[in-house]
């Protein structure tokens, strides 16, 4: 470790003339060698990779190109998130598979925190069998591989559930759930879906088509969101100058819901039910076995990771901070939200953070139950069908990499602003 | 006052009241159940529901564990004897238990596996277990030749001359440490390539012709089931510990260059999933080797897992570096120690302390990762289950092997999860 000052203190002891010895003895021109013998080293080893490359691709008369991604895909997709068809471009096939890595990246990552910081909270209770029903369920889960249990979670929805002909007759086997609005049969699960009698069209942004409707549900809750944000700084102002704090709890609920529920009325929004209809479901929103499998398989996989990281996170809180608080006559309640959860989650995010990480690079294993996500379009099927593995494989790795870095670019800011100021 | 006191009767107890039981529902079952399962409300509803889901849960696979088929050729043979009741069939890991276990491998050869894996404990245990004899670390540095004789089998000159290759760069380093010390690590580093490259093909053909020792040469797609998992979960978190370490310290080096070499390095691959980084494995290597050129599978995935598990293991390790106090490193630079030694005597030790959940936890990954294999069409036991569904004899069945494979690697991962909690309660050095 050569620190600024020993450095500057050779220089100050003995000026002697530069020797060719000193690449190898002086501490000053040492790293210098290193880095030209490394450096030296890897561009020997990346020029022999690419030659390599060069020579193979023109052995196979292949060039190194991207049109392929306009030519047609000539695949079906059964899940599209937008328009597609088997008659569009490559490019377009990866999109879809894009959009649904997202979905279910976003689904499995909603499901994860919702176990994991349940499981989590349970596990510390003192009602003896809680705690051990969930040490079971984080062990269990968390030493068997996420293929296995999307396999397993793939076979539950495939053989141990009812066929939509089941759901037939005077005195069916099987029947919905949830005041008959839920159908989960073995080829899917079945969920009604919101409509709106007046819909506002689609927007046409580059290639996605958004409906419009749904862009302003977005921009209201955001909007929502926001104004409540200000009212609470609001009272928060108000209380500093005057020591009292003015009820909020109603202008919240009127703020977040009042502007959305007006707008669903406006719209004309009603629920449309699945039923059954020949020899499937129809109507409602088909959420395939694929999708089932894979959300489930690893939203509880890693979610009890993200148990045992929630529960890390509130051991790690000082138990003095507890008592600080109750010493400065805070209740239990505002001595949690107060006290114990801002450092907690200090602890807790970056770590969960990576898990959500996780869940999108696991969703790659769409495969094994048929998922179509970027790995089984871009990666799978427009590879085998256009042979341009280099070119395929390049991309996606690309799309992978920039979702993450942006994820982890979060993080970075996120750790930035919570670090503790240490002086 | 002493008015009162002259009226009172003076009163001494001489003997002791006999202890009297405590209150029924503070003693006991019952006051463990409430003050364990039943303080409050919200408690005996958890309760309830903890209660529910456990009889509900046995309800359902209960009868079906219970009621077991252990001998039957095939799934509908199965059927015939449970008789229309549900029960599991697990005749079916009793028919194919060898092949989940080890793949293809000749039959009569089991005992090489099997050799291998207790001499695996052998090599592990005076790692893992410092109270044994030094000495033995020797029979874990040669381990790895061993185990892939045993494993592949073939000539016993190729291990050897392998082996000689590191020979070759430790007696190159004595020889030039005496010189310098930095070209030493460069004669260390150049010496073993250019055996392999150049002396040990001649040698070991030599020493073939010469003297032919050998076991029987078994392929590498005759392995599969939990074999294969095992040796590349084994020689991946053999090798990427230190791996790893390498890539932590060039990630927290002054060297400008080499820093951002290994943050690239470490960035590109926490950033794709595994199963990309397996498909160029399988796919786009040929690309990258010289026409003409084509190794093992298994080799190719053993490299990829282990740059994968890499760097992981580089930012749990560069974690356990960051959490050290800066003091420790200012002592180091004052004591007079050079880099090496500074890392080697006082900040790896605290370092690698400090990252064993991190670092056990990176293992449980990388060998619960290694189902990931079946996607490039290695038969893992995943992979197995698939070829054993798609035979007539077991048409149709899923939970039997799952629940095999399932167990398996639950007895591993939790082993080695359970092992890493010693470890730590062991190298506790606090008062807490």
């Amino acid at each position: 470790m050569s620190t600024s000052t020993d450095q500057r203190y050779t220089k100050v002891e003995h000026k002697k003339s530069f020797q060719l010895s000193m690449l190898l003895y002086d501490q000053r021109y040492r790293s210098i060698t290193i880095q030209v013998f490394f450096l030296f080293m890897l561009m020997l080893g990346a020029a022999w990779l690419i030659d390599n490359t060069v020579n193979n691709l023109r052995a196979l008369g292949k060039d190194f190109s991207f049109a392929f991604l306009n030519n047609p895909a000539g695949y079906d997709i059964n899940q599209r998130p937008v328009e597609y068809n088997s008659q569009m471009t490559h490019g377009r096939a990866a999109l879809v598979g894009f959009l649904n890595t997202m979905i279910l990246a976003v689904m499995a990552c909603v499901l994860a925190t919702v176990l994991g910081v349940v499981a989590g909270v349970l596990r510390l209770s003192n009602n003896w069998i809680v705690g051990r029903l969930m040490t079971v369920y984080v062990e269990v889960f968390r030493n068997i591989p996420t293929l296995l249990w999307i396999l397993i979670f793939g076979a539950i929805m495939t053989e141990a559930m009812p066929a939509p002909s089941a759901f037939r007759g005077d005195t069916p086997a099987a029947s919905m759930i949830f005041n008959e609005s839920v159908a989960i049969t073995n080829r899917g699960v079945y969920i009604p879906a919101i409509m709106f009698a007046r819909d506002l069209g689609s927007l046409q942004v580059g290639p996605v088509a958004p409906s419009i409707s749904w862009l302003l549900v977005i921009v209201i809750i955001a909007a929502g969101i926001w104004a409540n944000k200000l009212l609470i700084a609001h009272a928060t102002r108000v209380q500093n100058a005057t020591g009292v704090r003015p009820k909020t709890w109603w202008k919240s609920i009127l703020i977040l819901f009042g502007p959305i529920i007006l707008f669903f009325i406006a719209l004309g929004a009603h629920l449309d039910y699945p039923e059954l209809r020949g020899f499937n479901f129809a109507g409602g929103t088909h959420l395939r076995n694929s999708l089932i499998a894979m959300w489930l398989g690893l939203g509880i996989y890693t979610g009890a990771f993200i148990a045992e990281i929630v529960r890390a996170g509130i051991l790690a809180i000082n138990k003095g901070q507890t008592e600080a608080a109750y010493a400065l006559g805070l209740q239990p309640g505002k001595t949690m939200r107060l006290v114990i959860l801002p450092q907690a989650l200090r602890v807790i995010i970056p770590p969960l953070i990576s898990n959500y990480l996780n869940i999108t690079k696991n969703t790659s294993l769409g495969l094994a139950v048929g998922y179509m996500d970027l790995r089984s379009t871009l990666g799978g099927i427009t590879i085998n069908q256009t042979g341009r593995e280099l070119e395929g494989m390049m991309l996606m790795m690309l799309i992978y990499l920039a979702i993450s870095l942006t994820i982890s670019g979060v993080l970075n800011v996120y750790n930035s602003r919570v670090k503790l100021k240490e002086r | 006052m002493s008015n009162i006191e002259s009226q009172t009767i003076a009163f001494v107890r001489d003997t002791m009241i006999p202890e009297q039981a405590p209150p029924l529902t503070e003693a006991g079952a019952i006051k463990w159940l409430r003050e364990n399962l039943f303080s409050g409300w919200f408690n005996s509803t958890l309760t309830l529901l903890s209660l529910a889901i456990i009889w509900w849960s046995l309800a359902a696979i209960g009868p079906w564990l219970v009621n077991t088929v252990w001998n039957a050729g095939s799934l509908s043979e199965c059927r015939r004897i449970l008789d229309g009741t549900g029960g599991a069939c697990f005749a079916v890991i009793n028919d194919r238990w060898h092949q989940l276990l080890f793949g293809f491998y000749p039959s009569h050869l089991y005992w090489r596996p099997v050799l291998a894996l207790v001499l695996l404990f052998v090599a592990l245990a005076p790692i893992l277990f410092t109270g044994l004899p030094r000495k033995l670390l020797v029979f874990s540095a040669l381990y790895p030749f061993i185990g892939y004789h045993l494993l592949w089998g073939g000539s016993i000159w190729l291990p050897i001359s392998a082996l000689l290759g590191f020979v070759a760069g430790g007696i190159a380093f004595i020889l030039v440490r005496k010189v310098n010390g930095l070209a030493a690590v460069f004669a260390a580093v150049l010496a073993p390539v250019f055996w392999w490259l150049f002396l040990a093909g001649p040698f070991d053909s030599a020493m073939s012709s010469v003297l032919p020792l050998g076991l029987d040469f078994v392929r590498s797609d005759r392995f599969g089931g939990f074999l294969i998992s095992l040796v590349i979960g084994v020689t991946g978190i053999s090798l990427s510990l230190p791996l790893g370490i390498l890539l932590a310290l060039g990630r927290q080096s002054d060297m400008v260059f080499v820093k951002s070499v290994c943050v690239i390095f470490i960035e590109f691959i926490r950033g794709v999933p595994l199963i990309t980084l397996l498909f160029t494995a399988s796919l786009l290597l040929n690309y990258f080797l010289p026409p003409g050129t084509s190794f093992d599978l298994i080799l190719r995935v053993i490299i990829m897992v282990t740059l994968f598990a890499a760097a992981y293991m580089a930012e749990v390790i560069r974690g356990g570096l960051a959490a050290l106090p800066k003091g420790q490193y200012e002592a180091a630079d004052a004591l007079g120690l050079d880099y090496w030694k500074a890392q080697r005597l006082i900040i790896m030790p605290q370092a690698l302390k400090i990252s064993i959940p991190g670092i056990v936890n990176t293992f449980i990954g990388l060998f619960k990762d290694t189902t990931l294999v079946v996607f490039i069409g290695l038969l893992d036991p995943i992979g197995l289950s698939n070829a054993i569904r798609a035979s007539t004899d077991w048409q149709g069945i899923y939970w039997e092997l799952f629940i095999f494979i399932g167990a398996l690697f639950f007895i591993f991962c939790f082993g080695i999860s359970r092992y890493s909690m010693y470890l730590e309660r062991k190298l506790k050095t606090d008062h807490k």
